[in-house]
């Protein structure tokens, strides 16, 4: 599940550790991004997403284990690694008081982007931004979904084999969101190797495969499918019903439920055998005096498995302290 | 260093000085403003020093007395008092800087016993003005002794000259007028060029940290060493504008005789130039605010070229300690060459001994400042 069976790996971690001070960030972390995946990092904010990435860009040093981006050994060689990737960080870090061309031919000289390639680069980039008419606009006056596709143009400007997008769609709209992720799969068809990560579970539906991490650990990977077949360990229904707190009480008693949450203003109750609970749950809930107006199986987004990993890696955490 | 990498940094960053107000102001105003301020404000030269006057004769000898003083470029009679308590209260409220007392009994001394006294009474709060006030108030007074004598030997058919077995005959060299303005402008050019210098640099590299910048810089393949020079390089050009502008306000706005070869004056003017402004592009790399490091900037480069660059305080005249210390100010080697440059006319061979020791300032600095900078995030 760690992914060691890809051949072609162009992004490889193994027992990565990072710590700060006495805070581990990073717990032995081990995955491999063969070329022209994508891979999504999910999590919780402070999980420790953005340090591995912030690592495999060598802008941090590991403190423990080995990160090989393209074959290169980061901790060894940095310059070279940085030759062959576009990196998009967390906080935007283009430059406001420059337009959007000027921050183009910037980071064309920086990266040495061939002269005689620069302008139709350029170009290519402002129309993957959808930015045509607005070159000369301060990128200070651009709204956010703009700005990040111009980071992005800005990444990808030296055509790198490698992209790290650190929460790209983070406060951006729904609409720039899609767009955005349909320029990522375009790349990646391209064979770019594409590790982006969000903090929308519903995002690790569009990546090829998704990570889950928690409190610095890897706790889940694999494909969206693969996540939703063998995580949950269980079958799915939705309760709706007036009184959630006494509900979801009885429910966590209730035999052939493993466990029950509360989801937006309905409950989530996972079960071992669908069928079953659904002529017995309601006879359960009925002699203690609840009655729920709907209850049906539904099928589990990659947002149930996530909190249901989560709660169990708690559980799991609890257990050995 | 590539190429392609310097220009890419120094195209940006002058787009970035150009759309940056506070980096033009700096750049543009502070030199203008400072040059004339210090320039007319420091004045070494003791001129008409208010004085009080308390003539307890009133006759012509001791009115004749007075008159010198009225008629001498550096004293101001403001007040004639009429008692001792007058005088005390106008030297106590600052009216006045010296009080000059004839006694009653002037020209009666005057011409019994050929000789007689004046009491100066000097305010001794601003002592180096008293001394002064002192020694100019003795040359008056001797003055007009003179005048008595040469009548009264006229009177007698002599005249002065046999008496004198011996004179100084004095001649100033490189400062012919003694202006106090001539010393100061030049070393005032050096204090200008480290304040300015310094803080121009002081933000170019904290402005990256405090924007969020860094993060994607760091993360591309341009060495520190090149984000060092394509940084520097536009911040060179202006420090040039600067120093050309001090320099053509000293010498045609402040007439201060510029005797040296222009040559001579750019060389030594660009390695100060990479002293100050490395210096300015350390504080940014090690300090990474932009308040901080240009504050910081600010008190390490102000007041030693103030205090310690011997512009104004000769450096002779410091206790031993501190002249010791006066050799890490690099605008001390500097202040030397500038003002030999203009007065002196002095070249590159007289003036080795200032220049090899800025260029080693220049090149230890340079150095600091390149290892300053690493391209990680902790």
């Amino acid at each position: 599940m760690s992914g060691s069976e890809i051949a072609d790996a162009q992004i490889v971690a193994e027992d990565l550790v990072k710590r700060f001070g006495s805070f581990v960030a990073v717990d032995h972390v081990n995955f491999r991004i063969g070329r022209g995946e994508v891979m999504g990092f999910l999590g919780p904010n402070g999980a420790g997403k953005s340090t591995i990435i912030r690592i495999l860009c060598g802008l941090l040093r590991p403190s423990a284990g080995r990160v090989l981006v393209a074959g290169i050994d980061v901790a060894r060689d940095p310059e070279r690694v940085r030759e062959r990737i576009g990196y998009m960080s967390q906080k935007f870090s283009l430059y406001r008081d420059l337009s959007v061309e000027e921050n183009l031919r910037f980071f064309g000289g920086i990266y040495r982007v061939p002269r005689d390639e620069l302008p139709q680069r350029i170009q290519f980039a402002i129309d993957m931004a959808g930015l045509a008419g607005r070159e000369k606009a301060l990128v200070a006056t651009l709204a956010g979904g703009w700005q990040q596709r111009l980071a992005l143009g800005c990444a990808v400007l030296h055509r790198p084999p490698i992209l790290f997008l650190d929460e790209p769609t983070s406060g951006v709209e729904p609409t720039s969101r899609r767009r955005f992720w349909h320029l990522i799969h375009t790349l990646a068809a391209d064979g770019v190797s594409v590790l982006v990560s969000t903090h929308y579970m519903d995002e690790a539906e569009y990546c090829h495969r998704a990570a889950l991490i928690n409190q610095g650990r890897i706790i889940a990977i694999g494909s969206p499918n693969e996540l939703k077949r063998t995580t949950l360990g269980g079958e799915l229904l939705l309760l709706e019903c007036e009184a959630l707190g006494p509900t979801l009480a009885a429910l966590q008693q209730a035999p052939g439920v493993i466990d029950a949450s509360v989801f937006g203003n309905a409950i989530h109750v996972l079960v071992r055998d669908a069928e079953r609970s659904l002529t017995e749950l309601p006879a359960y809930l009925a002699e203690r005096a609840l009655r729920p107006s709907r209850i049906e199986r539904i099928h589990p987004s990659l947002e149930d498995v996530f909190v249901q990993l989560i709660a169990a890696d708690a559980a799991e955490r609890r257990r050995a302290a | 260093m590539r190429w392609r990498r310097l220009k890419a940094i120094a195209v940006k960053e002058v787009l970035q000085i150009w759309r940056d107000p506070r980096s033009l102001m700096i750049a543009l105003l502070l030199p203008f403003t400072q040059m004339f301020l210090f320039g007319y404000g420091i004045n070494l030269d003791l001129k008409h020093i208010p004085i009080c006057t308390f003539d307890r004769e009133g006759s012509q000898a001791s009115q004749d007395l007075l008159k010198h003083f009225q008629a001498s470029l550096y004293f101001a009679i403001a007040h004639n008092v009429k008692a001792y308590p007058e005088l005390v209260a106008a030297i106590d409220r600052g009216d006045c800087r010296a009080g000059i007392v004839v006694p009653p009994d002037f020209s009666e001394r005057l011409n019994d016993a050929g000789t007689a006294s004046v009491q100066a009474i000097l305010d001794g709060t601003d002592d180096n003005t008293a001394n002064i006030a002192w020694g100019y108030a003795s040359a008056v007074v001797s003055g007009y002794s003179n005048d008595i004598q040469v009548s009264a030997l006229d009177r007698q058919g002599r005249t002065l000259q046999q008496f004198q077995p011996l004179a100084v005959q004095s001649r100033v060299w490189f400062n012919e007028d003694l202006e106090s303005r001539n010393f100061i402008i030049p070393g005032l050019v050096a204090v200008i060029m480290a304040l300015v210098g310094a803080q121009l640099t002081a933000l170019t590299i904290s402005r990256e940290w405090e924007r969020g910048t860094m993060e994607l810089l760091v993360s591309t393949p341009v060495t520190s060493g090149e984000v060092m020079v394509g940084k520097l390089i536009p911040y060179l050009v202006l420090g040039w504008l600067d120093a050309a502008f001090c320099l053509i306000i000293a010498a045609l706005w402040f007439e201060v005789p510029f005797r040296g070869a222009l040559a001579t004056l750019f060389l030594t003017t660009t390695v100060y130039l990479a002293v100050v402004l490395s210096i300015g592009y350390l504080f940014s790399v090690l300090i990474r605010s932009q308040i901080g490091a240009s504050q910081i900037a600010l008190v390490v480069t102000l007041l030693p070229a103030m205090l310690l660059s011997g512009y104004v305080f000769p450096i002779d005249q410091m206790p031993p300690f501190v002249q010791d210390i006066t050799y890490l100010i690099y605008s001390r080697y500097y202040v030397t060459i500038i003002k030999a440059i203009f007065l002196k006319g002095a070249g590159i061979a007289e003036l080795s001994t200032p220049i090899l020791f800025l260029v080693v300032y220049a090149l230890a600095v340079v150095a600091l400042a390149a290892r300053a900078f690493r391209k990680r995030l902790e």
